[in-house]
């Protein structure tokens, strides 16, 4: 039996349905003190000093410590640094700026949470106010003589100005995606421990990119990279927010060291609404030249990204990612995109799940159903006559992100649109909703195209080790931030070597069991760990054999391996050996069974997908609700079905919440106005659609060895074009939708005209 | 600062004495007094339902409640629903049903589940969906803890 291919219930589970886990909160060490951050309560000053007298004279406070202090560097950015970010990077205290609410001006360290918050209350920072800056789109200075526009991010291909002269149809819009982020269950945490004697300091509470930032974690406090090591626990969701450098991070492991104490702090609810990184937050200007068969010839695109009080480690990955994905699956003859990256007086923003594709789907197939409205289209026909065609793939759109080509490896888009079309019943649906409008109900449909992308190299190592009772550990440097890492992991194992899966055990996200790993993000562990798993576990079930075959003295080639047992082809009730008996036997020799591979790759694979929405809108109250949704997927193959439309589930409903409830607003003065889930509405199960998952394996990716393509960002890329689609279906106004989240204002306002 | 108080909890038929300030809350003191960190926070606004509990059968957040208001009820947590190693018909439903992914919400949505169900368990597909929605998951998408509670409301059916 293989296990790749089936849908195995999780290794993981078990612990967390009895409340065995262990996460970050629920670690306590001897002596432990508790952490808690005072931060800026306005959006933009001077700061000017502090009175602390009080606090520190407060019960049970061990300390208050400020920028002074402690001698840090700013937090370095991570990924896509183009030129000139370095100054725009945040302090882990501020220093005499603060230029968001919310921002880290001191720490307060006591004998528990309790008093450590009753004495950050009493620190008081002295701040002379100073105009915050709100509009990402009307740039000013971040410092004196600095501007607050950091970057501009430029890709495209085409003569886009001769062809929009050329064009006998040019349409020009203006779109916007809200400021939402991916708000996991558990806030953030972190404990630092500091060893004196050895020299050694502990952080545990690590997520997505432990090694990353270990490295970064020794630079900054100077110490040697083996004399730190991060600990990932359970962890409460990702999303893309949890496990970056943070302030809060480097704060435990420094105040660690200089008191000689374990140093805890739990973010609360408030805090990560103000503190964890924000995302999407874009305008668009777009330009459209198409002709009269609804083909599109060129698109000219010019966005605005307010990125918030600074440039944390995600340096500019959205606005590279936004432009390079926004074409998505149509050809577009020629293509231009100018991203501005903006600071402004608000939470600083980072990656959140589909970063850029979410806020890019949206653009383009707003577009897609703008032209189809304005040539009286069907809406599919029109995407139909803009895919790319299966005889150009591989297509090379001729510009890279993230440092690599984007070069879409496989697939059929129009196959799979005709799969999804089969499957709604598009033309039965159509009618059906066209006649429910026709008797005054406001139902609509969306169907939108989407290419996702996975598999972000440069590389991922794997340690495979087979003990004396036949138990194998796959030790990886990638992350878990929920996903079902070890599941699928082991499942990849069991088929190499040929073992029961209860008998593998997957380790991760620890910097002292492997030296080099590169995390969860990008939706890269399937892709990355699960090929190096491949290779290592092949090279384990290779040693074995070759063992085996001298104890039982046969050729390797006749021995097979199968449920840890192997024995010689065809002689069933022959000798035979257990895996463990063979790693006994290695291991006497000097010889243990044990592997470590490295899967290496310069291109990202790009996963495909339709998304269908049908929603019905109450007409007195301008509510929307999502009736219907379709997810069609390609993933090349599938190792896990049932963690598939986890995901692919699970992101739909977060990517309903950024289409119609959730926004961080902010009022004229620079205050955040969702601050706990009273006013930052994620949706619960009755607003969640039923989704109906299509998993295609038809077009396996050639770029690794098992054909996978990532799953985790492919639910929720789409959610709000499909959405946008669907509203602007039932109010025959595909014109009027113009924005996400699609509130019931909006709608109230577009239904009295 | 009030000074702090004895207290005895029955938390899973044991019982705790601790000593807290009248202001700890009944989850920190379950978290951190009685060492059962199953019950988890992801809000203290009572919003969320990561921190739901029974008392005397009823699902409640134990973020809004101080542990010196909670002496001489019954408190049931995650950690007492499996018996002797066995699990309760719904952490096997949610592990059958992949009902959760991080596992962060599991222990609030299997308390709420279970205090509807013992209350009364012919509830509805809609019914349930209402009850759920109490709770918050970000990362199911709510679909499968759906099905698992439904799979388990049928086998705990006398
Ligand atoms: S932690 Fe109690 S409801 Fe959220
Ligand atoms: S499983 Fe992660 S929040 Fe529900």
């Amino acid at each position: 039996m293989s296990y790749v291919g089936q849908s195995v219930r999780r290794l993981e589970d078990p612990p967390l349905l009895t409340g065995d886990a262990m996460f970050v909160a629920d670690l306590a060490f001897p002596d432990m003190a508790a952490m808690r951050v005072v931060r800026s309560p306005v959006p933009h000053g001077r700061l000017i000093g502090f009175d602390t007298a009080e606090a520190e004279n407060a019960p049970g406070v061990i300390a208050v410590l400020t920028a002074s202090d402690l001698d840090l560097p700013p937090i370095e950015i991570r990924m896509t640094k183009v030129g000139g970010l370095d100054p725009y990077r945040q302090p882990v205290l501020a220093k005499d700026r603060v230029r968001y609410v919310g921002e880290p001006v001191a720490v307060v360290i006591a004998e528990d949470p309790y008093l450590a918050e009753d004495a950050a209350e009493l620190v008081w920072p002295e701040i002379e106010d100073l105009e915050p800056q709100l509009d990402p789109m009307v740039p000013g200075e971040f410092e004196d003589g600095l501007s607050s526009e950091v970057a501009l991010v430029e890709k495209g291909y085409g003569d886009v100005d001769d062809g929009l002269a050329a064009s006998p149809h040019v349409l020009e819009v203006e779109l916007r995606v809200g400021r939402h982020t991916g708000v996991p269950m558990e806030t953030r945490g972190a404990i630092g421990v500091w060893d004196p004697v050895e020299g050694v300091l502990h952080m545990f509470g690590a997520a997505k990119v432990p090694h990353y930032n270990r490295f970064a974690i020794a630079t900054m406090l100077g110490l040697e990279q083996d004399k730190v090591h991060l600990f990932e626990n359970h962890v409460g969701g990702g999303f893309g927010v949890r496990g970056e450098l943070y302030p809060e991070d480097v704060l435990v492991c420094a105040s660690a060291m200089r008191l000689g104490r374990p140093v805890r702090w739990i973010e609360d609810r408030r805090e990560h609404f103000i503190a964890t990184n924000h995302s999407r937050d874009q305008v668009h200007r777009v330009k459209v030249g198409f002709d009269h068969t609804g083909f599109i010839h060129v698109v000219d695109d010019e966005f605005w990204q307010d990125q918030g009080g600074y440039v944390r480690t995600h340096g500019a990955t959205v606005a590279d990612l936004t432009g390079a994905m926004l074409p998505g699956p149509y050809l577009f003859p020629a293509y231009r995109s100018r991203g501005h990256i903006v600071l402004t007086n608000k939470t600083p923003a980072g990656t959140y799940r589909s970063p850029g594709r979410y806020e890019g789907s949206f653009i383009r197939e707003r577009i897609l159903d703008l032209v189809a409205a304005e040539m009286a289209m069907d809406p599919v026909e029109t995407r139909r006559i803009n895919l790319i065609p299966p005889d150009n793939i591989p297509f090379d759109r001729q510009y890279s992100a993230l440092a690599t080509e984007v070069t879409y490896d496989s697939g059929d888009y129009g196959r799979l649109l005709d799969r999804v079309v089969e499957r709604l019943g598009y033309a039965e649906l159509r009618a059906d909703l066209q006649s429910r409008r026709a008797n005054g109900e406001l139902v609509g449909l969306g169907v939108v195209c989407f290419v996702e992308k996975s598999g972000l190299g440069p590389f991922d190592e794997v340690r495979v080790e087979v003990g004396g009772e036949g138990s194998v550990e796959v030790i990886t440097g990638a992350a878990s931030v929920g996903q079902g890492v070890e599941t699928a992991i082991a499942q990849i194992c069991a088929d190499g070597i040929g073992v029961d899966i209860d008998s593998i055990r997957v380790t991760h996200g620890q910097t002292d069991r492997i030296d080099r790993g590169m995390g969860a993000f990008a939706t890269r562990v399937t892709v990355m760990t699960g090929s190096a798993t491949s290779i290592a576990a092949a090279q384990v079930r290779e040693q074995a054999l070759q063992q085996a075959a001298s104890l039982l003295e046969a050729n390797p080639a006749d021995l097979r391996i199968e449920r840890g047992r192997i024995s010689v082809e065809g002689s069933p009730g022959g000798p035979s050996l257990t895996l463990g008996e063979v790693a006994a036997a290695a291991a006497a020799a000097g010889a243990n069974l044990t592997a470590t591979a490295e899967f290496n790759t310069d291109h990202m694979t790009y996963p495909y997908g339709v998304q269908a929405a049908v929603v019905e809108i109450d007409p007195v109250t301008g509510g929307c609700r999502v009736t219907e949704y379709l997810v069609g997927y390609d993933v090349g193959r599938s190792v896990n079905p049932m963690l598939i439309e986890g995901q692919l589930v699970g992101g739909v409903a977060q990517g309903v919440g950024g289409a119609l409830f959730e926004a961080f607003r902010y009022d004229e003065s620079g205050q955040p106005l969702a601050t706990s889930f009273m006013d930052y509405l994620v949706p619960t199960a009755s607003e969640t659609p039923q989704v109906d998952v299509l998993l295609s394996e038809d077009f396996p990716s050639p770029l690794n060895p098992i054909g996978v393509k990532g799953a985790g960002e492919g639910g929720i890329n789409a959610v709000g074009a499909a959405i946008a689609a669907a509203v602007g279906d039932a109010l025959g106004r595909q014109d009027a939708i113009t924005e996400l989240p699609i509130t019931p204002g909006s709608i109230w306002a577009i239904l009295s005209g | 600062m009030i000074p702090p108080r004895d207290i005895t909890l029955l938390v899973n038929g044991r019982e705790y004495s601790v000593q807290v300030e009248p202001r700890k809350t009944l989850a920190d003191t379950i978290r951190e007094d009685c060492g059962l960190t199953g019950t988890h926070l992801g809000c203290e606004h009572g919003v969320c339902g990561a921190c739901t509990i029974l008392i005397d059968g009823s699902p409640v957040r134990s973020c809004l409640l101080f542990a010196v208001q909670c002496q001489g009820t019954a408190i049931e947590t995650v950690e007492g629903l499996a018996t002797d190693g066995v699990l309760h018909p719904l952490q096997e439903a949610f592990w059958e049903h992949h009902g959760l992914q991080c596992g962060f919400c599991t222990p609030g949505f299997l308390m709420l589940a279970k205090g509807a169900l013992d209350e009364d368990p012919s509830l509805t597909r809609d019914e349930l969906r209402e009850v759920l929605s109490s709770n918050l998951c970000r990362c199911t998408g709510y679909q499968n803890i759906l099905i698992a509670v439904e799979a388990a409301a049928a086998r705990m059916r006398p």
